[in-house]
């Protein structure tokens, strides 16, 4: 496809975007060879008692938590746990709204205005507050976490592809395909749905930063997966008994969390340059952004 | 339109809550209870009744502005809500407050500045700052300027005694009554979990504030001042800032709305906050359904009112929109 390669081009360009791509790039490697890349891979589960709270040192260069686990290790087996729990928390929000914002857009009748004011009811509350309520009803496990964030985030989909439907609905090529008899599924599918590909992609990238915030927010609070899952905002959590003295514990796992949401905010930032030249920078799309 | 939400909401929250795997009066009346003794909690709470009818009931009463009694405490859910308010709304404004006082200059010198070392510098903080997980921050400011530094209290409101209750306000409670001491107290505590709070409000309004400047001084009537040869400092401060301030009016009372809800909830924990925020936390842990589903309708409310608010204001500052 063309139109993929000059985006691409133009990232290359970008100096923000292709920080934040290589970011991204670099931490999900990180998920997917955790097992490998660790220092002591065993330490994900397994306690060692007599070294416990070490400072940073050669054998353990991030230090070790509480129950003796080199902390490097379980950051990096971390990468799995949050990237998990955003690209598929994600992914079920596009699957959701994505289909929803084109119905609705596309039609316009009762139903589609009733989706939306479902969907609505999902934004009166800020998100970390619903999942809160959410997943702790559910129980602490990965999948109801997962639930939980995709149940409040799927709206944001759904109101921009509804949005941008609204207005691509209207233009000439439209009227064009449906005057030569094409089917609305049609339509819709081959027609409409790649010109909304470019918010969904940005609100993808943006949202994969936020879901990682939230789940590690749901972590801290205690509703997260439960432990020794070694999830970046439960180890947070975990270390604040152990402070001022043991600062590497508490530290090191908000900068992996630090690191991983930048890095989807500047290629989202940067996305949104690019694909959208409409708005350069924080116009009126980011107006939406502020209410999370 | 806005009762449909407000209904769906609670509706949405009610059965969420209650369609629980764990029985929150087998929780509360701990393991020992004889079955007699579940059954008569059961009976006491209403739990025995079918969930619709529950709900009915639970929607009557919300209407009346009664959340029912908290399991934990027996005492009503609203009555809780009130006490912790005055905390979370202090923390919320001064992180508010905070944050414009950084953002409007550094927005319109980023914009005026546009593309220079210093813009960049900008995006770069601001992106961060959306990027930066609040309780985390909230933690590594306690490590640095409290537990090493030992400039500012570790956490709660206030030292010693609390001044004496006029608004609920300690900051503003202790001005009202000369109370110096305290009020020198009350703003300690208060720097690090506003500081926290405020980082990512602070990173989102700048962003705001350079857009909204930016099209201002694209616009034809900035190109005809200078032409007119009206100084630039004049045309900044009498032209530009009004109008780019209109966008930002919009921004603040959205980032209000989501500190109050959200950011301030994780990070009231950190800091045992006294405020809304830390008690929903505390009573999701205690499975206090009752607490849980008052304080999250109860923020629904006051997100719905914020937004509210927000288009009545818009309409204030930037007469235009009317016709929209």
């Amino acid at each position: 496809m063309r139109r993929s390669q000059v985006v691409l081009s133009k990232i290359l360009e970008d100096k923000l975007a292709l920080t934040g791509m290589l970011i991204v790039f670099s931490v999900m490697m990180v998920a997917v060879f955790a097992p490998w890349l660790a220092p002591h891979p065993q330490d994900v589960s397994q306690i060692h008692l007599t070294e416990r709270l070490l400072a940073p040192s050669f054998k353990h260069l991030l230090g070790t938590d509480d129950l003796g686990r080199d902390l490097l290790s379980r950051i990096l087996f971390g990468a799995r746990v949050s990237f998990t729990i955003a690209v598929i928390a994600v992914g079920l929000c596009i699957i959701i709204g994505v289909p929803i914002g084109l119905y609705a857009g596309f039609y316009d009748n009762w139903v589609s205005s009733l989706i939306m004011r479902i969907g609505d009811i999902f934004l009166s509350v800020p998100q970390v507050v619903l999942a809160l309520a959410i997943a702790s009803s559910l129980g602490r496990t990965m999948e109801n976490i997962i639930l939980a964030l995709s149940i409040t985030y799927w709206p944001w989909f759904s109101n921009i592809v509804f949005a941008e439907t609204r207005k691509v609905k209207k233009m000439v090529f439209v009227e064009a395909t449906v005057a030569l008899g094409a089917t609305t599924f049609r339509t819709i599918l081959f027609h409409i749905l790649p010109n909304v590909l470019s918010p969904i992609i940005i609100r993808s990238s943006v949202g994969m930063g936020f879901t990682l915030l939230t789940a590690a927010a749901l972590g801290f609070i205690g509703v997260g997966a439960p432990p020794p899952t070694p999830e970046w905002g439960i180890t947070i959590a975990e270390s604040r008994r152990y402070l001022p003295d043991a600062w590497w514990f508490a530290i090191f796992p908000g900068i992996a969390i630090f690191i991983s949401v930048m890095g989807f905010n500047m290629l989202g930032d940067g996305l949104r340059d690019i694909l959208d030249p409409r708005i350069r920078r924080g116009g009126q799309k980011a107006k939406r952004e502020g209410e999370e | 339109m806005i009762p449909f939400v407000i209904f769906g909401l609670i509706t949405l929250v009610f059965f969420i809550v209650r369609v629980t795997p764990s029985d929150p009066v087998s929780f509360i009346a701990g393991e020992r209870a004889t079955k007699e003794q579940v059954a008569e909690l059961r009976q006491k709470w209403g739990l025995d009744k079918p969930l619709p009818i529950q709900f009915l009931i639970y929607i009557k009463q919300v209407v009346k502005g009664d959340f029912g009694i908290s399991l934990y405490t027996h005492q009503p859910v609203m009555d809780d809500l009130m006490k912790r308010l005055p905390a979370t709304l202090e923390l919320t404004i001064a992180a508010m407050f905070l944050s414009i006082l950084m953002a409007i200059p550094l927005g319109i010198i980023s914009a005026l500045w546009r593309n220079s070392w210093f813009d960049h510098l900008l995006r770069v903080v601001t992106i961060g700052g959306i990027s930066i997980v609040g309780f985390w921050l909230g933690i590594i400011l306690q490590l640095v300027f409290s537990y090493k530094l030992g400039f500012f209290p570790l956490s709660g409101r206030i030292s010693g005694t609390a001044p004496q209750y006029i608004t609920g306000f300690y900051v503003m409670d202790s001005v009202l009554t000369l109370n110096g001491n305290a009020l020198l107290s009350a703003i300690k505590h208060l720097v690090l979990p506003a500081t926290a709070v405020a980082f990512s409000s602070f990173a989102v309004i700048t962003r705001f504030v350079r857009a909204g400047v930016l099209d201002v001084l694209r616009s034809d009537y900035v190109l005809y001042e200078s032409a007119m040869g009206l100084p630039s400092l004049i045309i900044i401060l009498k032209y530009v800032f009004r109008n780019a301030i209109t966008s930002a009016v919009t921004q603040v009372g959205l980032v209000f709305a989501a500190l109050l809800g959200g950011a301030a909830v994780v990070i009231e924990t950190v800091f045992d906050w006294p405020g809304v925020g830390l008690f929903l936390v505390q009573s999701t842990l205690l499975a206090d359904y009752k607490v849980i589903l008052g304080v999250t309708v109860w923020i629904g409310f006051v997100f719905i009112a914020a937004n509210l608010l927000i288009d009545i204001a818009q309409v204030i500052v930037d007469p235009r929109r009317v016709g929209r």
